[in-house]
């Protein structure tokens, strides 16, 4: 809308950053005790459509403010580098449907090695190309991770995850809390 | 015998094209420092690099930038934009080369997506009322099988509500079970929220597809509804 000087009358957010003013508000009751035993580690990909081009330093730390909220803080393991800085998974831009499939691996082949050095057995990916690609990168270099949607860890958090709501969640949580 | 570059003679059409529509590109301030390719995870796919591309886009090569599948390699991350001293712009380059392709020869997976979001108002081209059935259809399990959601209101189109959320198209189409841990948060916090009917999905493929006037039409026609029909204060990206 800016690009094309649109007039709209409406405001824009997002979710995480509306996810963040629940919490802090606590309209939004969600914390990390069901981590506390269990200790699953986890990382996120900062999405460069929403962190790098736009909000920047704002969305980075709102979107670790949600995450370790509900992971707990001690189980959350950045990617080296990360926030602004952090590299592209390499299915943006409509690399996903390009069809150049063996450049789009070789490209996510970064973030797979980012991934697997946190250690983290989850990735949260808030955009759904991410989401795509790091999945895939996982399947195709061998990598033992599960990717997530933030929705799915809050809900599970919150012990109100449905049984057909786990498609994503590996052994270890496919059953958690039901 | 090799003759050196006549810098006055160069004729750099696409550059010249390219920065006419985007003066703050600033493709001529390279100093060729090469950051950008350090950082770049596309650096050396098909042979090529941001900083060799810059070159050859002031060294007037147009046949050659123009017809490179790199365009379509690189994410337009921003991720060099970033690093550069100079802060020239390549993604904006390499949208622009991209929309110097003939739309017809443009991937088919980008022009195919972006052709059903212009007409269907989402890339995965699902009727609107498909979309509006699995939509109650998921919600209507969730309010059986789960009582403590029993009163949980889902809605497209509903006028006057505070918040039109969209949603990446994939949800409703592939994994509809997905839509159900967003909207249980959503009520839990007493959200006032609808998904509009008109261009709701979160995608947009004319972007990538560098098709300017389909993602302006995309944006005017969702603008319309959210202001007009709908009279939302917010709209929410879920991704």
């Amino acid at each position: 809308m800016r690009r094309f000087n649109i007039p709209h009358k409406f405001e824009f957010t997002s979710i995480i950053q509306l996810y963040g003013q629940w919490i802090r508000e606590g309209k939004l009751k969600v914390n990390s005790d069901w981590n506390k035993d269990l200790k699953i580690k986890f990382t996120v990909q900062d999405p460069c459509n929403i962190v790098r081009k736009t909000l920047r330093e704002e969305m980075a730390d709102e979107l670790r403010f949600v995450l370790k909220t509900v992971v707990g803080e001690e189980n959350f393991v950045d990617m080296v580098p990360c926030g602004v800085n952090n590299y592209c998974c390499g299915g943006g831009g409509g690399a996903l449907q390009g069809g150049f499939t063996e450049e789009r691996r070789a490209y996510g082949k970064i973030k797979f090695d980012q991934v697997m050095a946190t250690g983290a057995k989850y990735v949260v990916a808030p955009c759904h190309n991410c989401h795509a690609q790091i999945e895939d990168m996982g399947h195709h270099y061998g990598g033992e991770y599960h990717v997530l949607h933030l929705w799915t860890i809050m809900c599970l958090a919150m012990g109100i995850l449905g049984e057909n709501e786990r498609s994503y969640l590996g052994p270890d949580l496919a059953n958690f809390g039901l | 015998m090799t003759s050196p570059i006549e810098l006055d003679d160069l004729e750099c059409e696409f550059k010249e094209e390219v920065l006419d529509k985007v003066p703050d590109a600033l493709l001529d301030r390279c100093m060729t420092c090469g950051t950008c390719t350090g950082g770049c995870p596309a650096s050396g796919l098909m042979d090529m690099d941001p900083r060799k591309l810059l070159r050859m886009v002031n060294l007037g090569m147009d046949d050659e930038v123009k017809k490179s599948k790199w365009a379509w390699v690189c994410t337009m991350c921003a991720r060099c934009v970033n690093a550069c001293p100079m802060k020239i712009n390549i993604p904006k380059l390499i949208y622009n080369m991209r929309g110097a392709w003939p739309r017809d020869k443009r991937p088919k997976g980008i022009r195919g997506s972006c052709d059903q979001h212009i007409r269907a108002g989402n890339a995965m081209g699902v009727p609107t009322d498909d979309f509006i059935w699995t939509v109650e259809d998921v919600a209507e399990e969730i309010r059986e099988d789960q009582p403590q959601f029993k009163d949980m209101q889902v809605s497209v189109d509903r006028v006057g509500a505070y918040m039109a959320i969209n949603q990446n198209s994939r949800e409703p189409v592939t994994e509809p079970d997905e839509m159900g841990p967003l909207w249980k948060i959503l009520h839990l916090v007493g959200a006032d929220w609808t998904y509009p009917s008109v261009m709701w999905a979160g995608e947009n493929y004319c972007l990538f597809l560098a098709d300017e006037e389909g993602w302006r039409y995309i944006m005017e026609e969702f603008v319309d509804h959210v202001d007009n029909t709908l009279g939302c204060k917010v709209v929410v990206n879920t991704e």
